[in-house]
């Protein structure tokens, strides 16, 4: 039994930080590993808000509410007790994130102001301007940065996990990782790890996503042993900016705050859109969703704009946009609740949106599915945990505007205490030769891609697997693509073999950190593509026009997914969702449910 | 038929800390919307200079991409800003790239700021909370005070302010302003005001806000435009007043 325990705890967002912040206050020790200063992570990106049933409107809300808006919102694909209990405890968190000193938009009364999100009738999503994710995370890292100075927090920044170290029962015993400059490759001792990585945004090239949401980790455990969940479910977010280097978010907030989506009923349109009258334009969110408008939630709005453009061709001058018009309302309000965002479209873009429509197209945003861990956030090999986007409990089969906030922070405050438990409890480990093993094959992972000289430039593939996995596995499902997709990734990998790095240097060398971030999103690519082929129903986000139901009969199922390393493919077994509280109803926004 | 628009770009390179410095420049082909990383993206795919020399590609910190990581700060044309935000067609060309001069260099365009982190550590950048537990609620706010303490916690520690800030080096070793304005944000917090003394202390003496010399660059660089000459003022007299009641008091 270990006396005192350490955790590592690898990446630095809501999750991470939560988990890190409850095991330092639990007197455990943690070393804390993040690509970026924990500081930079992609948390800071979630724009919105955060859900908690705190009724303060007076609109009879409550945490039951939130709980089967959640759950009808993630068409039942969600096991329900851990979704049941991030709901009950969403207004202690957010009482938390206030006492930590979150600004918090408030009202005049000096309380708490909530906004309405997608998915719901209630006003429920508290806020800090349009950075919420940001000024959580600053609150978190702040707790974090007390307790480093008090000596129970060892911070790893610009250090990539590469692998966990398993003993010979396949028990873990730490970790294997990088240092980003000087290329190190290390094993790290400890009773348990905690993994709180984030998204897969750069499996699709172009996303919302930043630029460490590569999957790589997650994709990585999944090759030694994890399962992964529900790979196939996917979140496009109706309302980005496009872009050369990423796409940027344009919150629902927006929405949230009254902005609606229109287009020109004329094709082709060419006048300025303020110059439109509103006869002639189609508010069709409104008009296809009278109860829930433009705030229905993020699948359905997404499919509705591709409706749009590729089906009544109206998209704006003829190319994939719509309009997002805040313009009707008052400045002030907008500069109080919005500036966030406002800025990003105007720096970015260059027009101010309080002057003019913005103009729109879905990108990819989140990934509901994630390494499958139990009610405890365990994951199937032992020792390992997983908290926040990474893993897949909380959404189902799609994700509620501003439940990834209170996802992340519940997740990683479960995980925390329930790894520091298991650790306090652990027996020794048999022998401890494994170590050396996993750094060996590390090392020689890099010098193999470091030798070789084929003429693949991983760069350049990576674009190509954007754009396939953005084409195939987005918004609209076919199997015949996604089969063609699945035989795609398998020549990717092939090429993968002959790769070449402009880049052979031993110092902060960029080029084969990212080919090795390329092979696990390329691994972590078949699963998604793969399991969206075997799921012929449509759920949530996963649409499939030539199976436009759901169908609870075969597949109110959790996909999981395990690696066959002898066959170097993934294999897939189903387990059924528990539903225990909240009998599965049809989901339709078009009336009240 | 308009001529093939290009890019041009000149990046200072430097392989590692222990060796000069040089420069390499590229030309990309135009395309609308480009900004300075989706540049470097460009390069990384297709690392050859304007000469048709094979180079490696450049190394830089990113990851929003949005303007709010506060990672990817750079020198673009001589100026400290964010790379992700900075849009090629409003940028003279050549677009000159450099690393920050005032942070160590750990390759190309990537500089070590932990010294900002270290900084917030020393002046006790959070609110001293009893603990993570269920404890209700925290300390009304009107909206007033919400809209004074945002804007100054939207820092997204880029260091622009303490690269453009000429007493911020070497000699001195001024905190900057980011650190400064992050201590009237916690002060001006009813909780995190339970630090305020030990916050302004450690403002006090060699390096301390008194290095200041209101030259005024921070504010004007600051990409979130937060107001930080006010709050080195503020916190200045607080440190004044603070200062001048610990001499009463010996």
């Amino acid at each position: 039994m270990a006396s005192n325990p350490k955790i590592i705890v690898i990446g630095g967002g809501l999750a991470g930080l939560s988990a890190v912040i409850k095991i330092a206050e639990m007197g455990g020790h943690v070393d804390l590993f993040s690509i970026v200063p924990v500081k930079r992570s992609h948390s800071v990106c979630a724009q919105g808000g955060i859900n908690a049933a705190k009724n303060l409107k007076g609109e009879g809300d409550s945490t039951w509410q939130h709980f089967d808006d959640t759950v009808y919102g993630g068409d039942f694909l969600a096991n329900q007790p851990p979704v049941k209990a991030m709901c009950d405890a969403a207004p202690g968190i957010i009482d938390l994130l206030d006492r930590m000193g979150v600004p918090f938009n408030r009202t005049p009364e000096g309380l708490l102001d909530f906004r309405r999100f997608g998915g719901t009738l209630f006003n429920r999503t508290a806020f800090a301007g349009a950075t919420t994710g940001q000024q959580l995370l600053y609150a978190l890292d702040e707790q974090v940065r007390r307790y480093e100075s008090e000596g129970k927090v060892r911070k790893f920044e610009h250090w990539e996990f590469l692998s966990a170290v398993l003993d010979s029962n396949r028990v873990c015993r730490g970790i294997c990782a990088m240092d980003l400059r000087s290329m190190e490759v290390r094993t790290f001792p400890a009773e348990a790890i905690i993994i709180a990585t984030g998204g897969n945004g750069a499996i699709f090239g172009r996303s919302t996503n930043s630029v460490v949401c590569t999957g790589s980790a997650q994709s990585a455990l999944y090759q030694q042993g994890c399962y992964y969940a529900n790979g196939e479910f996917i979140q496009v977010h109706p309302t980005c900016i496009p872009g050369e280097d990423k796409l940027r978010l344009m919150s629902e907030s927006a929405r949230g705050e009254g902005g609606r989506v229109w287009v020109p009923k004329i094709p082709g349109d060419k006048r300025d859109p303020l110059s439109i009258p509103p006869d002639e334009r189609w508010y069709f969110l409104e008009e296809w969703y009278p109860k829930y408008g433009n705030l229905v939630p993020r699948d359905i709005a997404t499919r509705a704009i591709h409706k749009v453009v590729y089906e009544h061709n109206l998209g704006i001058d003829g190319k994939p946009m719509v309009y997002l018009d805040l313009t009707h309302i008052d400045r002030k309000i907008l500069d109080r609740k919005l500036e966030g965002i406002l800025e990003i479209y105007e720096k970015f873009v260059g027009d101010d949106p309080r002057d003019t429509p913005m103009k729109i197209f879905p990108g990819m945003h989140y990934t509901m599915g994630g390494l499958w861990v139990d009610f405890t956030q365990a994951t199937n090999v032992p020792g390992i945990y997983a908290a926040g986007e990474c893993e897949y409990q909380y959404h189902g089969a799609n994700r509620l505007g501003a439940n990834s906030l209170v996802s992340c922070i519940y997740g990683g405050f479960v995980a925390g205490p329930t790894a520091l438990n298991y650790a306090c409890n652990l027996k020794a480990a048999p022998g401890n030769g494994y170590f050396d093993i996993e750094r060996k094959r590390q090392e020689e992972n890099n010098a193999t891609l470091m030798k070789s000289d084929g003429t693949e430039n991983p760069f350049k593939l990576w674009r190509e697997l954007g754009d396939l996995m953005t084409k195939n596995c987005t918004v609209i499902r076919y199997n015949k693509n996604l089969q063609e997709t699945d035989a795609e990734l398998c020549k990717l990998l092939e090429r993968f073999r002959h790769i070449n790095l402009s880049d052979r240097t031993l110092w902060a060398n960029t080029s084969v950190v990212f080919a090795r971030q390329l092979y696990n999103m390329l691994q972590l690519g078949r699963v998604i593509a793969q399991g969206a082929a075997m799921r012929d129903e449509s759920r949530g986000a996963h649409y499939k026009p030539d199976f436009p139901e759901r169908d609870d009969k075969n597949w109110l199922k959790t996909t999981k997914a395990t690696f066959a390393p002898d066959a170097d493919e993934p294999k897939f077994e189903f387990e059924p969702v528990d539903v225990s509280l909240i009998p599965p109803r049809p989901r339709r926004y078009d009336a009240v449910k | 038929m308009a001529e093939k628009k290009s890019v041009l770009l000149k990046i200072k390179r430097q392989p590692n800390p222990n060796v000069r410095p040089y420069w390499e420049e590229f030309e990309l082909p135009w395309h609308p919307g480009m900004n300075v990383i989706s540049s470097l993206m460009e390069i990384a795919a297709n690392p050859v200079t304007r000469e048709g020399k094979t180079t490696t590609p450049i190394t830089y910190d990113s990851n929003c991409l949005e303007e709010v990581c506060g990672s990817c700060a750079m020198l673009i044309n001589g100026r400290a800003r964010m790379a992700c935000s900075a849009l090629v067609d409003k940028l003279e060309q050549p677009i000159r790239l450099e690393p920050f001069s005032k942070f160590p260099v750990v390759r190309d365009l990537a500089v070590d700021r932990s010294v900002l982190f270290e900084n917030l550590k020393a002046v006790k950048a959070w609110v001293p909370i009893d603990g993570s537990y269920d404890l209700g609620s925290g300390p009304r706010m009107t909206m007033e005070e919400q809209e004074a303490a945002y804007p100054l916690s939207r820092c997204i520690s880029c260091c622009c302010c303490m690269e453009a800030c000429p007493q911020f080096n070497e000699d001195t070793g001024f905190v900057g302003a980011a650190t400064i304005s992050q201590v009237r944000l916690f002060n001006t917090h009813p909780t995190g005001a339970a630090l305020k003394r030990e916050r302004l202390a450690a403002l006090m003496g060699d390096g301390g806000i008194q290095e200041c010399g209101y030259a005024q660059n921070c504010v004007e660089v600051c990409p979130k435009d937060i107001p930080l000459t006010r709050s080195i003022a503020e916190v200045g007299g607080d440190v004044m007043k603070q200062a001048i009641g610990d001499l009463f008091r010996k």
